[in-house]
């Protein structure tokens, strides 16, 4: 039923391709995170499974059913987009109702309760909210939607860091009680990584990579050491990113590296250290670039 | 429990390493119900998946059990078979470190062992 299946979507706003022939699927009751820098494609990928913006071709289908076809299954998903959609003069109590309205499942005094977490006072407009507030707004919106499906697009946009924390421990809560599948775009991929099961990393509208964010951990390493040391280790293997430190060079590995090759390494001198997954994704998208333009 | 306790490991073996120190300090004692792992994951921030990885492991080395319908609890004993594999790795994780260490400062062996004695605390806690 929360299965997201994309096939071969493809999308040209003008002369650009925002998708270029995607085909992913979102594995239900998984947290999954959409990473990709600024014009990638996420946002367009997130409104295509809406149904927001139509593709040029290709097909997206959720528990099965296409979202061209039947407009109901779309009140599985409850999508919190990162502009404001809702008219400005209406209070955030009002918004609340009518958004039970569409989500019959919408629990009010969840919304209430996380209202009162957060220091939210329902009876104010929604446009005299501050930017952070609206996201929070938002969220608490998606929260207590009950839907199915969350599809959240850059949650945390304008929050400062304590209610940033506040609302990914309220979206684990929400995924332990109902095992939802939420899908999470954002930014701040350090902070992100823990709450990952999946990542799936989008770059000049073609789906880089996607899979679970632990073994895409254990791929990556930082290996360190004197210049010509690195180079010659990593001579064969597959690197992202090299950043020289004086005599020193640092350079990120991709790919599994077996035990013995770490020790030949480390008996050369070299150092090395995991990568995080900010790092990872750095690497991948400036590498992509370097190698396309 | 300090969690992460470094980025080397992946994080559910962090967790399963800061929960058997937990089980060593007493904080979570035999026979005694364990934090659940929702609970574990909303307080650290992880993926309940992580927390669930890290749990199962510690059941299926023996050190927790499962009560149907209640939770985790602490297998009697887990403590002392902590103990003895965290001696058979104290070799690995703190000596052989050590000792890599010294030889990049030229540091003989008697000054290891002095420095060893002086600080002994190892005999006293006997």
């Amino acid at each position: 039923m929360n299965l997201i299946e994309l096939s071969d979507i493809s999308k040209q706003f003008g002369k650009t391709k925002a998708i270029d022939k995607v085909s992913i699927t979102f594995a239900p009751n998984k947290i999954h995170g959409l990473l990709g820098r600024n014009g990638a494609g996420k946002t367009t990928l997130l409104n295509i499974i809406n149904n927001r913006i139509f593709p040029d071709q290709g097909t997206v289908k959720i528990g099965g059913s296409s979202v061209k076809n039947d407009e109901q299954i779309l009140r599985n998903v409850f999508y919190m987009t990162e502009k404001n959609l809702y008219p400005e003069s209406y209070s955030l109590k009002e918004l609340l109702n009518l958004c039970k309205d569409f989500y019959p499942t919408t629990d009010l005094s969840c919304a209430n309760n996380l209202a009162e977490k957060f220091k939210l006072n329902m009876k104010q407009k929604i446009g005299g909210l501050s930017s952070g507030y609206l996201s929070i707004f938002k969220a608490i919106m998606a929260l207590s939607s009950n839907a199915l499906i969350l599809i959240l697009d850059e949650p945390v946009s304008g929050l400062d860091a304590n209610h940033r924390e506040l609302l990914y421990r309220e979206i684990l809560a929400s995924y332990a009680a109902k095992a939802q599948t939420i899908i999470i775009s954002t930014h701040l991929i350090e902070e992100i990584a823990t709450l990952l099961e999946e990542v799936a990393i989008i770059n000049n509208g073609k789906i880089l990579l996607q899979e679970p964010v632990e073994s895409l951990l254990q791929k990556a390493w930082i290996v360190a050491g004197e210049k010509s040391k690195v180079r010659r280790f990593t001579e064969s293997m597959r690197t992202l990113r090299t950043t020289p430190i004086g005599q020193r060079e640092e350079t990120l590995l991709f790919g599994q590296i077996d035990n013995e090759q770490l020790q030949t390494g480390k008996d050369i001198g070299l150092e090395f250290a995991r990568a995080s997954l900010q790092k990872i994704f750095i690497g991948l998208t400036d590498n992509m670039e370097a190698n396309h333009e | 429990m300090f969690f992460p306790q470094d980025n080397e490991k992946p994080i559910y073996l962090q967790l399963a390493s800061a929960v058997e120190d937990d089980i060593l300090s007493g904080i979570f004692k035999e026979d005694e119900q364990i934090i659940s792992t929702t609970e574990l994951s909303i307080a650290l921030r992880i993926n309940p998946a992580t927390a669930n990885k890290a749990i199962n492991l510690l059941v299926d080395q023996g050190l927790l059990y499962k009560k149907r319908g209640l939770g985790m609890f602490v297998t009697p004993g887990a403590s002392d078979k902590i103990l003895s594999r965290r001696k058979e790795l104290f070799k690995d994780d703190f000596v052989l470190p050590l000792l890599k260490e010294a030889r990049k400062i030229s540091l003989p062996a008697e000054q290891i062992i002095e420095i060893i004695m002086k600080e002994g605390c190892i005999d006293e806690s006997d």
